[in-house]
């Protein structure tokens, strides 16, 4: 049975900036993810927003980690090479908003973060489309946008680059205690350690209660989205956000990190981790947008989604269990936790290291090394690659221009590509307006290629998604 | 100084008939085609229907593309396979990639455009539900199965009545799989009458109009799948909404010509066919710029591509050899009450008799197509039917034309 | 008989019946569609367009060199899921001569490109 210091429950992005902040300062780790690749939880299916932090509670840990979390992820994504454009963002409020303007600068203040009430005149100087009804905004610079799901495998990679093992497939059915250790039991065996770190979002209480630490209730809610052509890209400058409500900070409109846009979120509670949109949902985004964007264009639309967000009381858990030693919980995560993930992992090396000598290695992996993208190449390079590679002059996603050579480092990246959505989300073949219609037959081509099993073996993701499911001339007539 | 007269992006049927008429028109010719075969989606269209009108018989895809793919390669003309155009400025610049060649630039004295068309997908339809495996546009699932040998479910159902989705019932159900129904927004279907009859009805294959997909059940692989009738304004009538279980949606919901390369050039595009505008000689509006085929307008038969490729290829060549002559005054022609749109959309004075090609918006019967210039009746003529899923076509002399040209039904 | 008449986009929805030794056809609007209706009704034939299994395992698309008779669809189809071609076969091949004595051979059509 592999031993080692911790093992983090979860590849989300929060479970992987932990895996990667612990291999840093030398403990031994291994992540453990039920599903067939990190960010398939609630990390790829967000805004992508790096919050400014204005609007939290102060004194909260969220207020404390988005605080935090927003100094450390600048610098985190240059490192880890993770798309990313430090934009702003606007609360766009209607005449007889400016009460609740006022109240969120004043957390503003009380939470450290850099924000202010400008005119609807300095508002369309930073975002020339917003709708006619807005009559000022609060600006908080130091917002942003990252690939989120980008920024969660990158966090894997860079673990496994520091001596972290990433088991994925591997769903915690059982936690013992013994002899003052933990052993995890999963499809893919025993595991054993000294530390749990539970950072399995919607199952995080699940976990709890399976390792007889302390119990909680766990409030779901589903937002849903619209995904629009990077042709719209152009037209969303910053990240426009209406007045908050009790359900949280309402449908935005928002440009991604990859040329995107996006709309939404919803808020609409839900009885588990259920990621199917529902059409009214989509309809209340419809009804929405044009509140505070002038230019909604539901017509550019590529990809509708959803994800959820697991609630835990009012604020984040991140604590040592009291029941269980040496047993961390990391629970209720929503909203802004992905600002907060590197912040909470910087926090848990804090407490962990209480346990253990946890010192920031000299030979840590620190900055990931690049792998090129076509699209980021000048003609000089794309023409050396070719000759050194000719994959890289092969085109397999047209619309967001991937080669064969990406998809293949993809496959054997160290975090591996073994479907076609994790494809997907490493090098955007299939991200673009086709949604794969063209390049899927390619990539599953390349994975059966590269992995070497048959190309009925070959999965959209998780276990049971395989596309090509009969061979022709094997169907049962009857 | 130019490295070829014409360059034609793409090597389907439209590049194929485009190349070759440029070529017979004494033009140094090059074809690039990103797939490592020409014939383009011809290739996995192995059913019958093909070359009726072009070469009087009737044909599987492959056969077709095989005819034109014998042409081109006794003729003079040159291709790139493997490679992919990257970019096309108003100048003619053209850059593709390859993994033969790296980055390759030549200067063509005239472009063909003919990269085809793409299917919408479950997103552009704001498909709502899950995202499970199961769920792929009709086209994806016929190359899985025609040119991988792999069949994407065993129950099936196909949102949209298009003649890809009507084949892709025939050829699921023909290799074992179970066609639950065709679903189909309109009251009618957009696909021909033929495959209504021979790939839904001779396998009992129910087909529900006027009836949506509401949303997709299952993770990671789909279980099912909810429908419901639409009312007046196309919306679902949810109290309506029955279940149907099955492990795979096919979507034949629509083709969008593929012209993102247009995103660097001033060419103008038409709203409705997302085409560019063209004159009678298929040039766009930036000179030495032609468009033909799937990517100017959405065909439905393969012989009016061919024919409407030869015009854009011969005329390219002519074009870039210098012989081209039109007279200077050009008119709009465009559609009026139940046309939605004419093609080419800008004709000029004395360019002989001209092919205008048009979709009506809805059923019609007996009806009556007109098209006037300035008060002048050019054409007038009965048809019994018009359906928008069929082009239609008529005739009209350009001589003497000295204003824009309508096209209109009369009822 | 009920069936639709595919000569035009008009697409009558014909009836055929047949009384007294004679085939009448209702609801077409031309000869055509007259014609049409007596074949579906006495001897309605398809072209059959499918796959066979190359012996590498990829495929090969085919056709009837004819059509055949529409009930003979099934039974056919299963029997070219038994044929297997070689390596080198090419288009317009014959595969087999009058497949199960219905008086069509099976031809190829199409053959994939060879594998990189």
């Amino acid at each position: 049975m592999k031993e080692t210091d911790v093992i983090v429950i979860g590849g989300g992005v929060v479970g992987c900036a932990t895996a990667d902040a612990l291999a840093r300062r030398g403990a031994s780790v291994v992540l453990l993810e039920k599903g067939d690749d990190v960010a398939v939880g609630a990390s790829r299916a967000n805004s992508g927003i790096v919050h400014a932090g204005y609007d939290c509670e102060p004194g909260t840990l969220k207020a404390r980690f988005n605080r935090r979390g927003n100094e450390m992820m600048w610098r985190l994504v240059r490192e880890l090479n993770v798309p990313h454009r430090k934009c702003g963002s606007l609360v766009a409020a209607p005449e007889g908003g400016e009460e609740g303007l006022r109240q969120l600068l004043d957390r503003a203040k009380k939470n450290g973060v850099r924000a202010e009430i400008i005119s609807r005149e300095r508002a369309l100087d930073i975002e020339p489309n917003l709708a006619d009804k807005v009559s000022s905004c609060l600006y908080a610079p130091d917002a942003g946008i990252v690939s989120p799901y980008k920024l969660t495998i990158k966090l894997a990679e860079r673990a496994v680059l520091n001596g972290a093992e990433v088991v994925t497939e591997a769903e915690v059915t059982a936690i013992a205690c013994v002899d003052g250790k933990y052993v995890l039991s999963t499809q893919k065996g025993d595991f054993k350690c000294r530390v749990v770190v539970n950072c399995a979002g919607a199952g995080a209480a699940g976990i709890n209660a399976a390792a007889g630490a302390e119990t909680f209730e766990t409030e779901f809610r589903r937002g849903d989205y619209f995904v629009l052509d990077t042709t719209e890209g152009c037209n969303v400058s910053t990240v426009v956000f209406p007045l908050p409500t009790a359900a949280g900070k309402g449908i935005l409109v928002a440009p991604t990190a990859d040329g995107n846009v996006i709309y939404g979120p919803t808020s609409v509670p839900v009885a588990g981790a259920d990621t199917a949109v529902a059409s009214d949902a989509l309809d209340e985004i419809r009804r929405a947008v044009p509140l505070t964007y002038a230019r909604p264009a539901f017509n550019k639309c590529i990809r509708v989604y959803a994800g959820v967000r697991a609630i835990v009381g009012h604020d984040f858990t991140v604590e040592e269990s009291r029941l269980r030693k040496n047993f961390f919980t990391v629970a209720g995560i929503c909203s802004p936790g992905l600002t907060a993930a590197p912040a909470i992992a910087e926090y848990l090396v804090g407490l962990i290291g209480e346990k253990m000598p946890l010192a920031e290695r000299s030979d840590a992996v620190t900055v990931l090394p690049h792998a090129p993208r076509l699209t980021e190449l000048s003609d000089d390079e794309i023409n050396a690659f070719v000759a050194h590679n000719p994959a890289w002059g092969r085109i397999v996603c047209r619309c967001e221009k991937v080669t064969e050579a990406e998809i293949v480092a993809a496959v054997h990246s160290p975090v591996p590509a073994v479907t076609v959505d994790a494809v997907k989300r490493r090098v955007r073949a299939g991200m673009g307006r086709c949604q794969g219609g063209f390049c899927a037959p390619r990539v599953m081509e390349i994975i059966a290629r590269e992995t070497g099993v048959p190309l009925s073996a070959v999965r959209k993701g998780g276990a049971g998604s395989e596309i090509a499911v009969i061979k022709v001339g094997e169907a049962d007539y009857d | 100084m130019t490295d070829f007269d014409v360059v034609v992006i793409g090597g389907g049927p439209a590049g194929m008939a485009a190349a070759l008429a440029a070529d017979a028109e004494g033009a140094r010719t090059l074809i690039v085609e990103r797939d490592n075969r020409l014939g383009g989606i011809l290739n996995q269209c192995i059913h019958a229907g093909f070359g009726l009108h072009y070469f009087g018989e009737e044909l599987t895809g492959p056969e077709y593309a095989g005819r034109f793919v014998e042409r081109v390669e006794k003729s003079r003309a040159q291709v790139a396979l493997e490679s992919m155009v990257l970019s096309l400025t108003d100048d003619r610049k053209v850059t593709y990639l390859s993994p033969e060649k790296g980055l390759v630039r030549i200067n063509a004295g005239a472009v063909v455009l003919a990269m085809g068309c793409r299917e919408r997908t479950a997103g552009a339809i704001a498909l709502a539900g899950t995202r499970p495996a199961g769920v792929y546009t009709a086209g994806a699932a016929q190359r899985l199965c025609n040119i991988e040998g792999y069949l994407v479910g065993k129950r099936v159902v196909i949102l949209g009545s298009g003649d890809i989705g009507l084949i892709m019932a025939r050829r699921m159900t023909l290799e074992g799989a179970k066609v639950a129904r065709v679903i189909e927004l309109m009251p009618y279907s957009s696909g021909l009458k033929r495959n209504i009859v021979q790939c839904l009805d001779d396998f009992g294959i129910p087909i529900n109009y006027a009836h949506t997909v509401t949303r997709i059940e299952g993770s990671p692989r789909m279980t099912g799948l909810y429908y419901a009738p639409v009312d007046e304004r196309r919306r679902p009538v949810m109290s309506e909404e029955k279940y149907e279980p099955c492990d795979c949606l096919l979507l034949s919901v629509g083709l969008i010509p593929e012209n993102d390369l247009l995103a660097g050039t001033e060419v103008e595009r038409d709203g409705v066919t997302s085409g560019a505008v063209v004159d009678e000689r298929r040039m766009t509006s930036v000179e030495g710029i032609f468009s033909c085929g799937n990517v100017l307008h959405v065909h439905d038969l393969v012989d009016n591509v061919s024919r409407e490729a030869e015009t854009a290829g011969r005329h390219a060549a002519l074009y870039a050899l210098g012989e081209s002559e039109t007279a200077l005054h050009c008119y709009d022609a465009r559609g009026e009450r139940g046309v939605r749109y004419v093609l080419p959309q800008k004709l000029h004075a004395d360019s002989g008799k001209v092919e205008l090609f048009f979709r009506v918006d809805n059923v019609y019967r007996s009806c009556r197509i007109v098209a006037e210039s300035g008060g002048r009746t050019l054409y007038s003529g009965r048809r019994l039917v018009l359906a928008p899923g069929e082009m239609e076509k008529i005739v009209v002399d350009t001589t003497g034309l000295d204003a824009p040209v309508t096209v209109r039904l009369e009822l | 008989m009920k069936t639709i008449c595919i000569n035009c986009p008009l697409g009558c929805p014909i009836e055929v019946t047949e009384s007294g030794g004679k085939i009448l056809v209702r609801g077409n609007t031309c000869k055509r569609g007259h014609d049409y209706g007596v074949t579906e009704y006495l001897r309605p034939v398809r072209t059959v367009t499918t796959l066979v299994t190359r012996e590498d395992g990829a495929v090969v698309s085919v056709k009837t060199s004819a059509p055949v008779p529409k009930d003979s669809i099934f039974e056919l189809q299963r029997h070219i899921k038994t044929l297997r071609v070689p390596l080198a076969v090419k288009r317009g091949d014959t595969v087999e001569r009058n497949a199960l004595g219905l008086g069509a051979d099976i031809v190829v059509t199409g053959v994939p490109p060879v594998a990189r």
